[in-house]
């Protein structure tokens, strides 16, 4: 006999039982939705608020639902940027007795933003290259730990802020597989069709009119390519130099450092006579400043953000004198004195627009800009102070970006296109 | 246009010592639909793959046309993966998301919008070139994401499972679809799939694979009536075929009361490996009703009756005879019966197999010994 079953591994799963299984998806009541999805998918799919949390839901046959679950577990455990994996719900049957097909749940990405919608705030070519270098660590993480991901692109993709770059994270892996390395074969062929995706999407953007017309779309796409192969070769390239030259040993970890990435193993080898000395990484791991911070301050962000954070608790360190402290004790005062005391000095209504480290950063810049205008160093409190009224308060909540509002129709004339800001959750 | 050719092709992956693929030849023609079927783990998609240069070739070759692709990168050998990439493009019209690789390319507009159209009409899509896909209905999507590979004009498609992620209905619609399109476009095809009935239905040819080796190679037909193995036999054809392991007894394969006249040079084939033993096979129709008591008939107890309309299906067990006969994954007989007299469960039947409709194999090697 047929029945609903959920199968999951967190621990709150059990309050999806309280959303409308019995529906083809299609038709949920729009007071479950939070959000439509925008643009044209192979699948239906909605998001849902539920306990706080938006989930996104997608239609999808059961074997497909359950390889696609596993796999971002699989991804997740890999530490991947990706979405999080709730459950999959199979045995649906309507109140006619028909068969429903099974869906896949997985949690909503909180301020993360769909490049649509990076694209329509006003892009620059900075932009648009912020977007292709996060993809591109993506793409290449993803290659390191040998998956193959069989449908790149710009939509199947979530961009965070981090400090002033964007970390990409992926949102679906239905066409994806795990492998214990990938052939030269599999990698080139997710970035040719990462590159044509990418020239389509945005293609598309420009034919809706939200492209600036000086935006070179082949360029764009062809400069992934490019960013891919230079940080595959700084990650994987072997370097070849003469015994003599041994400092190129700590050259290339802390390069590998600088882009982020930790090396947890090198080889190193040496041909016969012993002049020419080898080295290749052999372990690479991403988030190098992001652990740092963490084993520091217990703070848990991104890496970039991370770096940002780092820098300015090397300056509280300098500006106090505390070089010969403990770091530990010298961050923990950071911390008390100076990050937290910052973040909250941000009315709490707005404080949720932003990740708190993104608030941060972006206070920093704002302290950087407002000092030099005003020839002096201004100070924390007052930097806050101009950040909410000239900045914060004129920016959109970027909590839960969706798609299309509930009952709120698809836009006719692409002059109509915008981005839903989803109404204020209840936390 | 051209042909594909499997060169002793062999995949090993890394950290297993069993090739994936092992040493398969296999000729595609220009223009041809092949099929590559077989149960899960194959070898089926790694072929495909190979052919796509998403795996590498760990030894002997893989041709497109007279060209040895084997080492060549995936964009350069000039082959499409249909139904990979499949987004729509909501702002750009039908003809833009068909052509908009060519313009990539760098492909002049006169020329694109020329490949288009012409692409457009053997997709039935000509009047909607110019609308946005949201106009279209989900089977004119799909064909749009089938235009953006035609007018790219590969010299193959690859098709990696396309329908498993549609339901039932829609699949059984695509498979038709896709079929006589392929016959229209004439392009050389290579289809996975682990469904043996799209295989028959769909494929000019169909090549089985079992645990990395080709099994056989064939028309649908072919592949029907004259396998060339036991694995062959069991795998293609639904209803499976009955299959069973009998005594040779004076010329005649026997289980329990039942027995099977046997040509004489089949028996001639046999060897001390077989043990005197013989494997027999009889598809569901080619089984006589005979009369109670007939001789050497098999007596089978019915267990259920499945009723198609036009066709009835008994499913029961061998009577008086614990041989292991079976049918697919079963162990069960099945025999195809009129649908006008249809006995009841729990009944026994007495059924002969038709002169000469038996498969006969050897029991040690599993290949076939009737021609």
């Amino acid at each position: 006999m047929d029945r609903l079953q959920i199968t999951s591994a967190t621990t709150n799963s059990a309050a999806l039982l309280d959303l409308p299984w019995r529906q083809p998806l299609a038709q949920w009541p729009s007071d479950v939705l939070a959000a439509l999805p925008r643009g044209i998918s192979r699948h239906v799919v909605r998001f849902v608020r539920l306990e706080g949390r938006v989930l996104a839901i997608k239609e999808i046959s059961e074997h497909v639902a359950f390889d696609e679950y596993e796999l971002l577990r699989q991804l997740r455990k890999l530490e991947i940027p990706s979405v999080r994996p709730i459950g999959v719900v199979t045995g649906r049957l309507s109140d006619d007795g028909t068969h429903l097909e099974a869906a896949l749940v997985t949690e909503h990405l909180a301020f993360s933003l769909p490049y649509r919608s990076v694209f329509s705030q006003a892009l620059r070519d900075e932009t648009a290259n912020r977007l292709i270098d996060a993809l591109a660590v993506l793409l290449v993480r993803l290659h390191l730990a040998g998956f193959f991901w069989g449908d790149v692109s710009l939509s199947n993709t979530l961009f965070r802020r981090d400090a002033e770059q964007f970390a990409a994270y992926l949102v679906d892996a239905e066409t994806g597989a795990l492998h214990r390395e990938l052939t030269r074969g599999q990698r080139e062929y997710d970035l040719e069709l990462a590159r044509v995706n990418i020239i389509g999407e945005l293609m598309d953007l420009a034919a809706g009119e939200l492209l600036d017309e000086e935006v070179d779309e082949v360029a764009i796409g062809n400069s992934l390519v490019e960013r891919y192969g230079e940080l595959w070769e700084a990650l994987t390239g072997v370097e070849a130099f003469h015994a003599d030259e041994r400092w190129r040993v700590a050259a290339r970890i802390e390069r590998l450092n600088e882009l982020g990435f930790d090396v947890g193993e090198l080889s190193i080898t040496t041909d016969i006579d012993g002049t020419t000395v080898r080295i290749q990484p052999q372990v690479v791991d991403a988030g190098h400043h992001s652990r740092r911070l963490l084993k520091l301050t217990g703070l848990d962000v991104q890496d970039n953000q991370a770096r940002r954070l780092l820098n300015d608790l090397d300056s509280f360190q300098a500006a106090t004198e505390r070089q010969e402290d403990d770091p530990q004790l010298v961050a923990h005062d950071w911390l008390q004195n100076v990050f937290y005391p910052t973040v909250r000095g941000v009315p709490r209504e707005l404080r949720r627009k932003l990740e708190p480290a993104q608030l941060y950063h972006e206070i920093l810049d704002h302290r950087w800009y407002i000092s030099e205008q005003a020839g002096r160093d201004v100070p924390m409190s007052e930097t806050v102070q101009s950040y909410v009224e000239n900045v914060l308060q004129h920016r959109p909540d970027e909590k839960a970006i969706l798609g299309l509002a509930p009952g709120e129709e698809p836009e006719e004339g692409p002059e109509a296109d915008y981005f839903h800001y989803a109404a204020a959750d209840p936390d | 246009m051209a042909s594909v050719t499997y060169d002793h092709a062999t995949r090993v992956y890394p950290g297993t010592e069993r090739p994936a693929v092992d040493q398969l030849n296999l000729q595609v023609e220009d223009g041809e639909f092949l099929v590559l079927v077989g149960p899960s783990g194959c070898g089926k998609s790694t072929s495909l793959r190979m052919l796509a240069g998403l795996e590498d070739v760990n030894g002997g070759h893989i041709y497109i046309g007279d060209r040895d692709v084997t080492d060549v990168q995936p964009k350069d050998r000039d082959i499409a993966m249909v139904f990979q990439n499949y987004a729509l493009y909501p702002h750009m019209s039908v003809a833009d998301n068909m052509g908009f690789a060519l313009k990539i390319a760098g492909t002049p507009k006169a020329e694109i919008r020329q490949r288009v159209e012409e692409a457009a009409k053997i997709l039935d899509l000509t009047e909607y070139l110019d609308r946005k896909p949201k106009a279209l209905s989900g089977g004119q999507r799909q064909r749009v994401a089938m235009g953006r590979a035609i007018v790219r004009q590969p010299q193959v498609f690859l098709m990696d499972e396309p329908l498993s992620n549609l339901d039932a209905k829609l699949r059984v619609q695509t498979r038709t679809q896709i079929a006589s399109l392929q016959r229209r476009l004439g392009v050389t095809t290579v289809y996975v799939t682990h469904d043996q009935t799209e295989a028959l239905t769909m494929g000019d040819r169909i090549a089985v694979l079992k645990d990395g080796l080709l099994q056989q190679v064939g028309t649908p037909r072919e592949m029907y009536d004259t396998p060339a193995n036991t694995f062959v036999a069991g795998f293609i054809g639904s209803p499976a075929m009955n299959i069973g392991t009998f005594e040779v007894k004076d010329g005649k394969a026997v289980v329990g009361h039942a027995a099977v006249p046997l040509e004489r040079d089949v028996i001639g084939q046999l060897t001390d490996a077989d043990g005197g033993k013989v494997v027999v096979g009889f598809r569901p129709e080619s089984l006589d009703i005979a009369h109670d008591g007939a001789q050497d008939a098999f007596q089978v107890k019915v267990n259920l009756v499945e009723e198609l309309g036009s066709d009835a299906f008994v499913y029961g067990e061998l009577q008086s005879s614990d041989a292991d006969l079976h049918s697919g994954s079963s162990d069960q007989v099945i025999v195809r019966i009129d649908p006008r007299e249809v006995p009841m469960k729990g009944d026994t039947i007495h059924v002969t197999i038709k002169q000469g409709a038996e498969h006969v194999f050897s029991p040690a090697t599993g290949a076939r010994l009737s021609s």
